[in-house]
């Protein structure tokens, strides 16, 4: 199955492997490491929110009338995760570990539950209300790519 | 708005909470019976005490704990909303917590008059739970192998009680029942049916979510409820007096160990391909949880294949420690260490505004608070399988036991303080930008 938002889908994946090496290198006290993939992380995590809220939500809520909906909760929910990555980046500046992986552990428990409900709910009822459309794809795709 | 994209149902924080402050109480109080009675607790699994002690543990707190979870996790994770949560949160937690003390307080002072008074009390306030969480499981649209787990579970669950009432009516009005055979289907179906299938449902979802796991193989998701199931309801059809096939019902018991034993190693295995390296107090829990499940499928196993082991009173007495302090209350402890905290986070998250910094879910319980909770109780565990050979050893494991316990309750206390705290703190800071 390859909807429009496959993309997306395995962008979650690629999100999950860098948060997982960032908290590592935190853990460990690597601090040039975790700079390097957290910077990567945080580049991919705000691409991936700019694309599904100026991209993919706005056609969806514009081919289904669905405004209040789905969609804004998603946006609440990366306004959310706006604010633990700031949190992030304070305690990357100040090499703190604790609170780095404090807001690390609350990041990923928000940002699972999140990959959940739109691989399961949200995406599916895009792919089904938007069909193949090439153009959205394809914006898609190049707003992924950072 | 569709069901399961938002926090807006999750229930009150208080409804949760209450029930995992209460269960490390039970805990306790487990913990000081075994010391009281030493090694004369598991002479046999007949005697009051460890029928006591057994109810301290399976209801007060394994019980209490998995029924707030399902509160709040049911409307949030399972988009299946409960009738009346309020009134149904104040009818269980009194009925787990008042039952189990008259069933305690029944069994030790040996009195029909508290058995009498558990039955419809216990019968009402938990069937009803059990009825309302089962109809909010099929009414919801969501699918999937969680909440298949689930209507299995609390199907389960409908049978213990079932169960666990005509045993305690025989006991309140002395009736003639087969006592022994309906003790052990109602033991399997609380342990194995509903405890062992709403452990998988919710290790579906959490296992791949802490640790960045694989998914569960589908396969696996897709038999592993239904047939534990019909393996279960097929063993306690060979129970029926005077039908009683041995050679049958051994091999549905074995089977059904076999089976959870799958469950143990799969999950095993999912946690050592986890992409997140961090080991946290959560991970540790499952993973003694899961080993621990590997040792009791395997004596589950032996015990039915040397048909002389139902003598040998420690065999009971093992597998009691195996799958309660051994299995579910790590399973339990470990998700009490992820729900409380994230749950304070999400709450003081409704506070706050964006932009306002919230404090995150270590500032909730310092990670090595937990971390010595979990050697007390692995401690324990140790502990208490050692007394199997070596019956003095009841006494430490008894006392780590409750150390364990009350070590799990300050920790529990800590983030309700916490919760407390920073919200206060919050709304000043929000009044002070106001004024400003």
């Amino acid at each position: 199955m390859s909807g429009i938002t496959s993309a997306l889908q395995h962008h979650h994946k690629l999100c999950d492997e860098d948060f997982a090496g960032a908290e590592e290198a935190a853990h460990k006290g690597d601090w040039a490491a975790c700079a390097a993939t957290y910077g990567k992380f945080r580049t991919e995590m705000l691409a991936h929110f700019s694309v599904e809220e100026e991209v993919l939500f706005p056609a969806f809520e514009q081919r289904t009338g669905m405004v209040g909906g789905p969609t804004q909760v998603m946006r609440s929910e990366h306004v959310q995760m706006r604010d633990l990555l700031r949190q992030m980046d304070e305690a990357l500046a100040q090499k703190n570990a604790d609170g780095f992986g404090g807001a690390a552990e609350t990041l990923l428990i928000m940002m699972q539950q999140h990959n959940m409900k739109e691989e399961n709910i949200l995406y599916p009822m895009c792919d089904q209300a938007l069909g193949q459309d090439g153009d959205l794809q394809s914006r898609i795709a190049s707003g992924l790519t950072v | 708005m569709q069901p399961g994209l938002s926090f807006e149902q999750a229930p009150p924080i208080s409804v949760p909470f209450r029930f995992f402050l209460t269960a490390p109480l039970f805990g306790m109080a487990a913990g000081l019976l075994l010391l009281w009675q030493g090694p004369e607790a598991f002479t046999s699994r007949w005697t009051s005490v460890a029928l006591a002690l057994t109810h301290l543990l399976a209801v007060g707190f394994m019980l209490q704990a998995m029924c707030g979870a399902l509160l709040q996790m049911l409307p949030v994770a399972a988009g299946a909303n409960i009738w009346q949560p309020r009134r149904v949160t104040h009818l269980t937690h009194a009925g787990l917590t008042i039952g189990t003390l008259l069933l305690v307080a029944g069994f030790l002072s040996e009195t029909a008059l508290l058995f009498r008074i558990a039955v419809p009390f216990m019968t009402i306030s938990l069937g009803a739970f059990a009825l309302i969480v089962l109809i909010a499981l099929f009414r919801t649209p969501a699918q999937g192998p969680t909440i298949i787990s689930l209507r299995i579970a609390v199907f389960g669950l409908v049978v213990t009680i079932a169960l666990g009432a005509t045993l305690a009516s025989a006991f309140g009005w002395q009736l003639a029942l087969p006592l022994t055979e309906i003790t052990h289907v109602h033991a399997a179906w609380g342990l194995g049916g509903w405890s062992m299938l709403l452990v998988a449902g919710v290790a579906y979802l959490v296992v791949p979510m802490f640790q960045l796991t694989p998914p569960y193989p589908a396969w696996f998701t897709r038999s592993f409820s239904i047939t534990l199931f019909f393996l279960l309801a097929a063993w306690s059809l060979t129970w029926l007096p005077l039908q009683r096939p041995d050679g049958l019902q051994v091999a549905l018991a074995c089977a059904a160990a076999l089976l959870a034993m799958v469950f143990a190693a799969v999950t095993l295995r999912l946690q050592g391909q986890r992409r997140r390296k961090v080991t946290d107090p959560t991970l540790l829990f499952w993973r003694v949880a899961m080993a621990a499940l590997v040792v009791a499928a395997a004596a589950v196993v032996l015990q039915q294949l040397n048909p002389g082991a139902e003598d040998y009173a420690g065999v009971p007495f093992l597998l009691g420690v195996l799958l309660m302090v051994g299995v579910f209350m790590p399973v339990i402890s470990g998700m009490l260490y992820k729900i409380m905290p994230f749950l304070n986070w999400m709450h003081l998250q409704k506070i706050g505004r964006p932009g306002l910094v919230v404090p995150n879910m270590r500032q909730m319980i310092a990670e090595p608070r937990m971390m010595m909770q979990f050697r007390l109780h692995l401690a324990a565990l140790v502990l208490l399988l050692g007394a199997v050979p070596l019956p003095w050893l009841v006494y430490p494991g008894a006392v780590a036991l409750i150390a364990s316990c009350i070590w799990l309750e300050w920790n529990l206390i800590v983030a309700t303080r916490n919760f407390a705290r920073f919200s206060r703190e919050l709304e000043e800071r929000l009044a002070k930008e106001q004024e400003g």
